[in-house]
């Protein structure tokens, strides 16, 4: 629990928060460009967030204190995931006091206040978007937690910094079971963030809807910090994949903070390169029928259990 | 991990690549992916082939991953996609189970192989003896595939992934068939390629579709 | 003299029959019972609790008290796992006592002067069943157990479908109380001495220790809940009042992990590693079983009751993991797996109690079970809506709360299994925790539907607009149980480390050196493999949350308008557009349809001038299991009854032949 710790811990968080707009711009932008649109500008969430901020917030007269105090709770449990998840540093003091398992958690605990404050409106949609958010929910969050496991059994530890640790400042060896792992983890993000083939989240029509039709009530700074917390939540899901599958170029414990803010640069490209590749499988892909959800995410959480068996018979 | 040598390290990683291709075939309904993941399942094979070959010397391994090669990425994948053309054959419905219920007897089956092969495996004398579980898992997965497919042309690529599954046995765990045994398999595996080829040709003649369960018909 | 935990016990057990036999003296007066009695055994439960609580990780203490039989006195025992089980007793019974003085009204069912005797009655009995230290004991107070709880269950008793679920609750109680028999007959191992005391030095060959367990297994599984004699929970649970289904799932079913427990690890010497195999596995059949049917169910109460079915197959399937790690000698990971068992007992007790105290806020202000017919309470019920959040919260294993911290540790305790010598049991240990990560999400899918279908939304019946809060005596009620929960989420280390001596007396090994860390962390095992501190997660989020907070006011501005929902700007909106119970559950049914059988379905169609819509859904387990039973067992009472004839010449015919046959034999 040094200083160093601290202030890369503070510095993680804030760039992490500061990056996440720029994330989802970035993914519209290559989204627009493989469609052969003029794409708009790389800056546009940031625009959208500090407008919304400004207006008055309108709130339905049904609503209770959950509805009004979902945004920050939801925001509040995603500050919390990217101060564990190891972007930039592993010399994590707060690590500590969370790991893996603790992070599925917080990201439960985001998705079940979301539900809750869909369902306190008493409207047709809101219940809707609970119900389909819950289900994608109740699949994806244990295909994540055997992602992890996977990861958990190969290094020995439920602690993300100790992951990467391992993984990265090893000698470099090929973990086959992580092969499962990683299509399994890049089905459950693309569920979990609301992308194509699961949920389309440019639609505007509501029965296609998942996550949107959860916040279709939420005006202003309401609206603004979903928002945000929606771009911290793919923040968080791309720093997950990359520390797990491509940890190079992360700060190990004890490099300083200047370490910390010299593996940006290096995080910046690899989330581009992650953002363009998110945006090529969205255009792709159609969107699946919701029914279809469910051998959507099942075939993803067979496959990490089938990693973690993998990893038993071959030890690695 | 750092005491297992890089080229088994990359077999291994092919390995699961190949049990990987085996469990998308379980889930996939289009034909054409289907005949897809059959290529790739090729490719990887021959990489592994063609990796051993490399690392314990024998040039007649690089042969056999050659043939392999012609045969399974490029003439069969071929043939296929002409039948399916001429059958025009382009969808398959829903299988005898749903495919999440599928899958789960797939898993059931992949714990089963692992500990069938682990008694086994510890026998063999390469180094890459622990994948014998994954291929004796992929020959039961592709078995699984042949059983709960209802048209023809699934389960003869579940025939055909089975035998990929069991190449793959032979070359972890012994370093290799003797070029005899090998060529005698290429020449069955076309030979029942062509007669299956006609086959459906008369199915398709006799019932107008290609759903097998029109020849339980002919025992009455 | 101080007097000793084991006296002060015994005290509070005869503390309790006093109040119920007072409460048979005045049966129809509603408020001596309910402001002298009610509180009154509340005050014994808190004295019960702290004795408890003391008690565990002392020297065990034995009596032996004259009464019973002239041959066979009571043989009493206190050591530290009936002292933690009497801990929960007591802590979870002050809560419902004190719910209970404002809960109970005058019915036209039982009076409430005899509802208190049988609630103390039951009370006192499984107290005794906790330091009972011989069979003959443990069975009289395990009778005395069932037979008070029945007799709560059919308070309502004239209501034909209560008295329907009494029964069969009393059919399978007895059947679990036969294997139990059984199982101490074959644990005396032939010496006739039934007191617990020799039952621990006797070493059985090794059939039949495993019949033993077997037979354990069973008893105290038909009395926990376990699949295939779950079938009487969904019954029993929602007909009895809502105390009392509070006190069945928060304190009975826990007896019988107790006895299991207790016969297990202290009465058998040795276990074999393919008994936890077995338990493991029904542990987590039941829980996946239970997790799906609470989320198709459109009753409160039964929505509950499966959740508690899942719970026990939990804590079931953590027994059955300690077992095997204890049988391949891994003393450490088997202490950590039995505190997070142990601890996970203690959670649900309280999470579990909370929401039924909630239901029956609920039930008390709306007169509704049905899910179909309420809706948008927290406007009306501010205090049960807030405190029943909690609950939610902390059954769905969410941090900082309690839940989270006994499925972590239990997660953790899955994740080491790879050391295991068999690879059959390495392959079975990550898909059991496949199965149980499945299980926890199902568990967030289901309270969302429970806590959002009722307390959320709006009212979908007119007459919700009357109800009214909870009285004084429920709030607090509720405030103590929720605090339980918050404290045991945030304490996780002080907690641990109070149910350590357990692990040492019934593993061997006391887990303490590597668990214990601070007070801040837990950590087992080691600090650089896994750790979890609660209390700065939730001093971070709500740091968090309030930075924000200020931040957003501070630069732009708080301000609020009011206005009708926007709902995509549909002119109607009524609240039976909201989704139902059923409705919301319909994924569920989708995905798992092969579980259920569907009993009847009325769809409508667009011609019906009245459209309905209704399904009922059953459990197949009773068309497989129990109703091929109950035909055979009347096709004998049927055949057996032939051989009455109702003639007398017949009878006297029986009579003599019976005397000839005798004469001949035994000449």
């Amino acid at each position: 629990m040094t200083a160093a710790g601290f202030a890369s811990q503070l510095l993680q968080l804030a760039i992490a928060v500061a990056l996440a707009p720029l994330l989802v711009g970035w993914v519209n932008q290559c989204r627009a460009w493989l469609q052969n649109k003029s794409a708009p500008s790389l800056f546009l969430p940031y625009r959208t967030i500090r407008k919304l901020f400004a207006k008055d917030a309108v709130v339905a007269e049904g609503a209770s204190g959950i509805f009004r105090t979902m945004p920050y709770i939801v925001f509040g449990a995603m500050c919390c995931a990217a101060a564990i998840v190891p972007s930039l540093a592993t010399d994590l003091p707060f690590a500590r006091a969370a790991d893996a398992i603790a992070l599925v958690g917080l990201f439960a605990l985001a998705r079940i206040f979301m539900a809750l404050a869909a369902m306190d409106i008493g409207t047709a949609f809101g219940s809707l978007g609970a119900r389909r958010e819950m289900f994608v929910g109740f699949l994806a969050e244990p295909a994540l937690l055997m992602v992890l496991f996977t990861a958990s059994l190969i290094s020995g530890s439920t602690s993300l910094t100790t992951i990467v640790d391992t993984l990265a400042h090893r000698e470099l060896a090929i973990y086959p079971s992580l092969a499962f792992a990683g299509v399994a983890f890049t089905m459950v993000s693309l569920a979990e963030n609301a992308r194509i083939p699961v949920d389309n989240p440019a639609t505007h029509l509501e029965l296609t809807m998942i996550h949107e039709a959860m916040i279709l009530e939420y005006s202003a700074r309401h609206l603004a910090l979903i928002e945000w917390a929606a771009a911290l939540k793919l923040f968080n899901y791309s720093c997950i994949g990359l520390a797990l599958f491509f940890p190079i170029g992360i700060a190990a414990a004890g490099d300083g903070w200047q370490a910390t803010l010299g593996a940006a640069p290096l995080l910046v490209l690899k989330l581009a390169i992650g953002g363009a590749l998110l945006a090529l499988i969205e255009t792709l892909s159609a969107k699946m029928r919701i029914f279809r959800a469910p051998e959507f995410l099942g075939t993803a959480f067979l496959l990490a259990v089938l990693g973690l068996l993998v990893n038993q018979l071959l030890g690695s | 991990m750092s005491g297992v040598p890089l080229y088994a390290q990359f077999i291994n990683l092919l390995a699961a690549i190949l049990l990987l291709l085996a469990f998308a075939m379980l889930a996939q309904r289009r034909v054409l992916s289907l005949v897809n993941l059959f290529a790739a399942q090729g490719v990887a094979l021959a990489l592994s082939t063609a990796i051993v070959a490399f690392a314990t010397r024998q040039p007649h391994l690089y042969g056999s991953a050659l043939l392999t090669v012609l045969l399974k990425v490029a003439l069969l994948p071929w043939l296929l996609h002409r039948l399916i053309q001429r059958l025009d054959v382009k969808w398959d419905v829903e299988g005898l189970i749903n495919v999440p219920t599928t899958m789960l007897i797939g898993i059931v089956l992949v714990v089963f192989a692992f500990n069938l092969a682990f008694p086994i495996s510890q026998l063999a004398s390469t180094v890459t003896r622990s994948t014998l579980g994954i291929a004796i898992a992929s020959v039961m997965l592709s078995f699984l595939m042949m059983i709960t497919r209802r048209k023809a042309i699934p389960q003869v690529i579940g025939f055909l992934a089975m035998e990929n599954g069991l190449f793959f046995a032979a070359t972890s765990a012994t370093y290799g068939m003797p070029m005899v045994v090998e060529l005698g398999i290429a020449l069955d595996i076309l030979v029942a390629m062509l007669i299956l080829g006609v086959f459906f040709f008369q199915i398709r003649e006799q019932f107008d579709s290609l759903d097998l369960k029109h020849l339980e018909r002919l025992k009455e | 003299m101080m007097p000793t935990p084991l006296q002060l016990v015994i005290a509070a057990i005869a503390a309790w029959l006093a109040i119920g036999a007072l409460g048979l003296l005045r049966p129809r007066d509603l408020r001596f019972v309910s402001r002298f009695l009610f509180p009154a055994g509340a005050a014994v439960a808190v004295a019960l609790a702290i004795v408890g609580g003391y008690a565990v990780g002392k020297l065990p203490q034995s009596t032996v008290l004259p009464l019973g039989l002239p041959d066979l006195p009571f043989h009493l025992r206190i050591d530290s796992l009936s002292a933690f089980f009497l801990l929960l007793l007591g802590a979870t019974a002050a809560a419902i006592s004190l719910f209970s003085s404002g809960y109970f009204r005058s019915s036209d069912g039982t009076p409430p002067g005899l509802v208190a005797m049988q609630y103390h009655a039951f009370l006192a009995a499984m107290a005794l069943v906790l330091i009972a230290d011989d069979a003959y004991v443990f069975m009289v107070a395990w009778e005395a157990m069932a037979l008070a709880s029945y007799f709560l269950v059919t308070t309502e008793h004239r209501i034909p479908e209560i008295r329907r679920a009494g029964f069969l609750y009393l059919v399978i109680a007895h059947i679990g109380a036969i294997a139990i028999l059984l199982c101490f007959a074959v644990l005396q191992g032939g010496s006739g001495d039934y007191t617990f005391g020799s039952m621990r030095s006797m070493i059985l060959p090794g059939a039949w220790s495993s019949i033993a367990f077997f037979l354990a297994l069973t008893g105290f599984g038909a009395k926990a809940g376990i699949l295939p004699l779950h079938i009487w929970l969904p019954e029993a649970h929602p007909a009895a009042p809502s105390p009392v289904s509070a006190l069945m799932s928060g304190a009975m079913l826990k007896m019988a992990i107790y006895g299991l427990l207790r016969v297990t690890f202290e009465l058998l010497n040795g276990q074999l590693w393919w008994w936890g195999v077995v338990a493991l596995t029904l542990g987590l059949v039941t829980a996946l079983f239970g997790a799906v049917f609470a989320a198709v169910q459109s009753d409160m109460k039964r929505l509950l009751a499966y959740s508690s079915i899942e719970n026990i197959g939990i804590i079931v399937a953590g027994i059955g993991l300690v077992i095997l790690f204890k049988s391949y000698g891994k003393s450490l990971l088997a202490g950590i797996t039995l505190t997070a068992v142990l601890y996970h007992v203690l959670n649900h007790a309280f999470y579990k109690s909370l929401l039924f105290l909630a239901t029956g806020s609920v039930l008390h202000a709306t007169k509704e079970r049905s899910l179909g017919r309420l809706g948008g309470l927290i406007h009306r019920m501010p205090w049960v809506a807030w405190l029943a959040l909690v609950g939610t919260l902390a059954i769905s294993g969410i941090p900082p709360l309690n839940g989270f911290v006994s499925e972590w540790l239990l997660l953790q305790a899955f994740l080491f299994t790879p050391s295991l010598p068999q690879t059959f049991v390495n392959m079975l240990v990550p898909i059991a925790a496949a199965a149980l990560v499945l299980t926890a999400a199902l568990t967030a899918y289901v309270m969302v539907k429970f806590y959002g279908v009722v307390f959320l939304g709006r009212p979908r019946e007119p007459n919700l607009a009357y109800a009214k809060d909870a009285g004084r005596y429920e709030r607090s009620a509720l405030c103590y149980l929720a605090t339980g929960c918050v404290l045991l989420g945030v304490l996780p280390a002080n907690v641990t480390a109070f149910i350590d001596p357990i692990n040492l007396m019934l593993i061997g090994a006391s887990a303490a050196p590597r668990l214990a860390g601070n007070w801040l962390f837990l950590a087992p095992i080691d600090a650089d493999r896994s750790s979890y501190s609660a209390l700065i997660v939730l001093v971070v989020i709500v740091g968090v949350v309030l930075l924000t907070m200020t931040i957003v006011r501070r630069l732009y501005h708080g301000r609020v308008r009011i206005a009708p929902a926007w709902d995509c700007g549909f002119p109607l909106q009524t609240p039976r557009m909201q989704d139902t119970a059923e409705g919301f559950g319909q994924p569920i049914r989708q995905v798992f349809e092969p579980f259920f059988r569907i009993m009847q379905r009325q769809l409508p169609t667009p011609f019906d001038s009245a459209p309905r819509y209704s399904v009922r859904i059953d459990d197949h387990l009773w068309y497989w299991i129990y109703a091929p039973i109950v035909r055979g067992a009347e096709w004998i009472a049927r055949t057996a009854g032939r051989v009455q004839q109702g003639r007398i010449s017949v009878y006297l015919t029986y009579s003599f032949c019976t005397l000839l046959a005798l004469l001949f034999f035994v000449r």
